[in-house]
Order: C-alpha cells, then structure tokens, then sequence
C-alpha cells in the first residue's frame, strides 16, 4: 500500500530545503551583526569589525585602539541583544498565537509587555535595588507574571482556559497596564519621565553593556529548547481543545507551560528592552509564509528572523536622526508594517482566511 | 476492540444531558448512534474520545477504564473524526494528517519511518495522496472531511469514533466515506443524521432521545415506524426494498398538544389565517 506513495513524502508547501533555509538565515545573522557593528557615528569598515571581534572571541584582551572600544565595548552586546530581543518577541509572539489560535495575537495582547513596563517603572520611580542589576530585570518580569497570572485567573472558566477570553481578558489588562505606566511615569517630577515613558512604551537598546546581556540570553536559549520540545503539541492544541483532546493532549496543562515560558521570555526581553512592539506579531507571520504553519519547523525560522529584524531596526534607530536617536519601536513600526504588508500582497494570505 | 459505555451520565450546566447510558460495541462492530438534535449524541461520543469526563458511569475499551488511562495512550487506540474546527493556521494536508500520529510520540522523538508510513498509508486510504503538500484551506469541503477521516486513520486506532462524519458532504462523499470506514474492520462507533445510511452501513443502530437510551440493535428491529415517529416527532413508514431499508418521513403534527412542534404551530397559525 505505501509502495504507491512516493517518498520521501512531501511534509510542507514550500520548495526551498529546510536546512539550507536555516544555514541561509543564521550566515545572514552573522553577517549582518558584524555589518551592523560597523555602522554609527563613528563608521567601522566590517573586515576591521571581523578583526576586532575575532581577537576578543579568541581570548584577546581590550587594547587601546578607539574602534577597539567602540566595537567590542559599545555597539557589539548592543548588536548581540538586539538579536536576543529580537528572537525572544518573535519566538513569544509564535507561540502565543498559537496557544490562544488567532494570528492578530502577541505578547501586547495578552497584557504581558505593559506589565512588564509597570514593573519596572515602578522600580525606577521608587527607586528601590534590593537586588542590584537584577533588580530591573526582576521587576519587569514580576510585572509580566503578575500580568499573566490577572489575565488568566480573570480567563479561567470551570478550570478551562478559552482562547477568546484570554484574547479579551489580556487586551483589557494591557490598556490598564499601559494606562498606570503612562500615569506613574507623567507623575513623578524628573526631567528624565518623558524619555522613561518613551522608553517603557516604544523600547530602546541604548546603553547596553556587557552586563546587559547574560540573563535575555539565558533565558531566550533555554526558552527556546523547551518551546521546541513542545513545537508538536502545540501544532496540535492549534486545533482546538477537542481535537487536542482526542489526540491526546492535556490541552490545559500545554497552555499553562507555554504561557508561563511565554512570560518569562516577554519579561526578560522587556526588562532590557522596553517595550518594542511589532516583532512578535509580524515576524510569526513572515516565517509561517517562509516554512509553514508545523511549529517545528517555524519556530527556528522565527528566532532568526526575529533577531535580524530587530538588528536592523536599531541600527536604522541609531543612525537615521543620528546623533540622537529613535525609539526602537517606531522603527519597527515604520520598518515592519510596509514590509509586511508588500510580503502579504505578494504572497497572498488568502489561505489563512480562508481556513 | 471492544467498547464498553457504561451507566454514563453528563450533566452540563446543572442540565442532564445524558441519563444512564449504558452501550457496547463489540469488537469490529459498526454501531450508528441516531437522534434529534440534543439527543446527548455529541456528549456521549465526547466522553469516549476524552473531550468530556463522564460524571457517573465508566467507558471501558477492551475492558480497561479509558479514563483511568493516561490521555496518550489512550488516544492511541481511539481515533476521531470530529466535525470540522477552524483554526487561522494554514497546514498543509500531510502536516495535517501527520498530527494524527501525535499521541505515538514522545516530546524527543523523532518523525519515524513506521509515523511516515502510517501518514503515507492513511492519504493513500482516502485518495489524498496527490494532495500532501496542498494547504488544508484550499481544499472543497469533501476533501476537507477525508483529511480529517486520513488523520484519524494516521494514529492507526482499533475504535474509531465518527461525529457527523458525513454532514456537508454531497451524497456520493457520504457513500464513499461509510464504505471506507466499514471496511477497514475495526470497531465504530458513528452519529449519523441519515437513516437511511446508518441502516445501510451500521450493524447495529442505538437511538438516543432526550439524554437516554431508548433502543438498541439490528437495524431492521430498531428503525421502525414507531420507534422513528416516537423519538424524532413524525409519520415514519419503513420499507423493504430489495434488502435495503428505506424511509418515507413527513412531519407529525398533533396540535393543539403541549408538544407541539413549533413547525406545526407555524403551518397551523397559517392555515387558521389562511381560512380567514
């Protein structure tokens, strides 16, 4: 009977081979972060970038050189967490369109960003540091958890969590979250509130160091070895609660693990990162037209693009308006919606209407 | 496999939705669940693929409790084909029909050759092999119905449990879809709207009304006139033509009647206007 199948049997819709897809992403993210690092102010050509980059990851010490500082020092970990922001809201925004079946969610929907903001803010505004440089990055996660933990004991009905609900639910905390974050921050009298708000509400990379880095990366990492794991499952929760249920899906406690990973990842990168909208909606979207809808195959795809995006959404940050700069978020605003939408036009998201 | 409904009851939102039911299907049998709309038809075939928990009463498959069973190994020997869900996710049909194989693997494993045969052999059962790398949405609503029969038939179950299986399809899809599921030999359990199919493809035919049981067996014993009048409200002749039961329905009014169905208390206000 399979004799007549031919094989290998044809798993997905799109011709491009699914490891060369990947290799191709990832020597496009090397690429460009070294490019990207070149590019500021003070311009770097990219083979001395490659230089200086390759002398400090091969053990070398700093040296007094000005483009040592500026790269390794500066613009580098900022480049690197552009990618691990990047590839953490995207990877977020995957999974929590799946988790709740609707293609319009991300992290903003489910209120998680805005409480992340009013974590943190409220750190900042109070000035508390019980944990020193953790404590913003703690803060900003409480503020997601503490988030997801009103959306969902507010979604819950019977012991079931329903995506409609969740999408309900989350929307409404969002506007109160970003509703405090806008008031906490409009209250207090430091000159620097404004810049805070913008900040807290459109997202910045400026001023990352070394220190910045450890924990986004961390946790981006390991969140996504267990979303991986989970890729399966959560193409089959997609289905719906019944058909996960007859395929053998504890679809409750799936949502619970992906949400609570979801958090963590949306706290994390927030907590670093402000609030940067966008990337976690569209990037989901760009790897399902690139590889389909299989989790196990978009998800890779979407860390990747999700950290080229976002690379290059600062550098054009950094350099259009250049000395100042601009918030990430309306960059990928500016950057992401034309490009979505000529990708859309060109590819046609008719089938996902249609479904 | 056999399966084995017993003393089931669900009660949603304080209303009892299935009273007692108690059912079994032997091993290979074919057994047609009919009834009204809200009979409870739906509810007792969720509580056998594990979408609703039973709140009294057990289902057993091959005499073990399949609610005391861990879910997965469960939804290994039950295979579902449940009226259509949408999801905004475009699968392709070999993506589709592939998740059937989900309850086979464990979080590390890998798609194997025997989970690649199993997908390769279900598209071929339901002529969908030239579709695999077809999106799920571009499909017709026949072809819909086969992937969902395909991804069912993919987790290679010995009880499979059919909702509607045939709703939306012309009358040729419905023919084909019964046949393919009969001869595959394994245990079925099916709610079928039309008669005249489950009389023609069930072995055995259980009739539901109101939440309860109210007949069970051979189909020539169960479907007749009075039973189908009783259960579904309307004047039911059965006859036999050549072997095959056929059905002649019209709809029974009794008015005035505490009961009278509100498509009589429509026909009767028209005619009293009529007569005016």
């Amino acid at each position: 009977m399979t004799a007549t199948v031919p094989k290998p049997l044809a798993l997905r819709a799109a011709a491009a081979p699914y490891p060369a897809l990947l290799a191709a992403l990832a020597g496009v993210l090397t690429v460009s972060a070294v490019v990207a690092t070149g590019i500021g102010p003070v311009g770097v050509p990219a083979g001395e970038v490659a230089g200086i980059l390759a002398h400090h990851l091969t053990g070398g010490g700093d040296t007094a050189a000005t483009a040592d500082l500026i790269v390794w020092r500066i613009r580098f970990p900022r480049v690197l967490l552009g990618v691990v922001a990047g590839a953490g809201l995207a990877l977020a925004g995957a999974v929590v369109q799946g988790v709740v079946r609707n293609p319009v969610a991300d992290p903003y929907l489910l209120g998680l960003s805005h409480g992340a903001s009013v974590g943190a803010v409220l750190v900042l505004t109070t000035g508390v540091a019980v944990l020193g440089a953790l404590t913003l990055p703690a803060a900003a996660f409480c503020g997601a958890a503490t988030a997801m933990a009103l959306v969902l004991a507010m979604a819950r009905q019977g012991g079931r969590l329903l995506p409609v609900r969740l999408i309900l639910v989350g929307v409404a905390f969002g506007h109160l979250f970003a509703g405090i974050t806008s008031f906490v921050l409009a209250r207090t009298d430091s000159s620097a509130a404004q810049q805070q708000i913008i900040f807290w509400l459109l997202g910045g990379l400026s001023g990352t160091n070394w220190a910045t880095l450890p924990v986004p990366a961390a946790v981006v990492a390991g969140a996504t070895v267990l979303l991986l794991a989970r890729a399966r499952r959560l193409n089959a929760l997609v289905l719906g609660e019944e058909a996960g249920a007859a395929l053998g899906l504890n679809a409750s406690r799936l949502r619970w693990q992906l949400l609570v990973l979801t958090t963590l990842l949306t706290g994390t990168v927030v907590a670093v990162s402000g609030g940067i909208g966008f990337v976690g909606l569209i990037v989901p979207h760009l790897a399902r037209m690139l590889v389909g809808a299989d989790h196990r195959r978009m998800l890779p795809v979407a860390v990747l693009l999700g950290g080229v995006f976002l690379l290059w959404a600062d550098v054009a940050a950094r350099m259009l308006i250049s000395p100042a700069e601009l918030p990430i978020g309306v960059l990928t605003a500016f950057l992401g919606v034309p490009f979505f939408l000529l990708v859309m036009r060109a590819r046609g998201l008719a089938g996902q209407e249609s479904a | 496999m056999r399966l084995d409904i017993e003393a089931v009851s669900v009660t949603l939102g304080g209303r009892g939705v299935l009273d007692e039911v108690s059912l079994s299907v032997p091993s290979g049998g074919f057994t047609a669940l009919v009834g009204p709309n809200g009979s409870g038809k739906s509810t007792l075939l969720r509580a056998v693929y594990r979408a609703r928990r039973p709140d009294a009463g057990v289902v057993r498959i091959d005499g073990r409790d399949l609610w005391a069973m861990p879910a997965a190994r469960a939804a290994r020997d039950v295979g579902v084909l449940m009226q259509e869900q949408h999801t905004g996710f475009e699968f392709t049909v070999a993506e589709s029909v592939a998740l059937g194989r989900t309850a086979h693997l464990g979080m590390f494993d890998r798609f194997t050759r025997a989970d690649q045969d199993a997908v390769a052999e279900a598209l071929d059962r339901t002529g969908l092999s030239a579709f695999a790398g077809r999106r799920v949405g571009e499909l017709s609503g026949g072809e819909r119905q086969r992937v969902l029969l395909a991804r069912a038939l993919a987790g290679r179950p010995r009880l499979l449990v059919l909702d509607e299986p045939t709703n939306h399809l012309d009358i040729r899809h419905q023919l084909d879809i019964l046949e393919l599921v009969r001869d595959l030999g394994v245990t079925v359990l099916a709610a079928l709207h039309g008669l005249d199919l489950a009389a023609a493809y069930a072995d055995a035919v259980a009739v539901l009304r109101a939440g309860r049981l109210v007949a069970h067996g051979p189909p020539a014993r169960v479907l007749t006139p009075a039973v189908i009048g009783e259960v579904y409200g309307v004047d039911a002749s059965v006859h036999d033509d050549a072997g095959r039961i056929r059905f002649g329905l019209r709809p029974r009014c009794v008015c005035p009647d505490r009961r009278c169905h509100w498509s009589c208390r429509q026909r009767r206000d028209r005619s009293v206007a009529d007569a005016r």
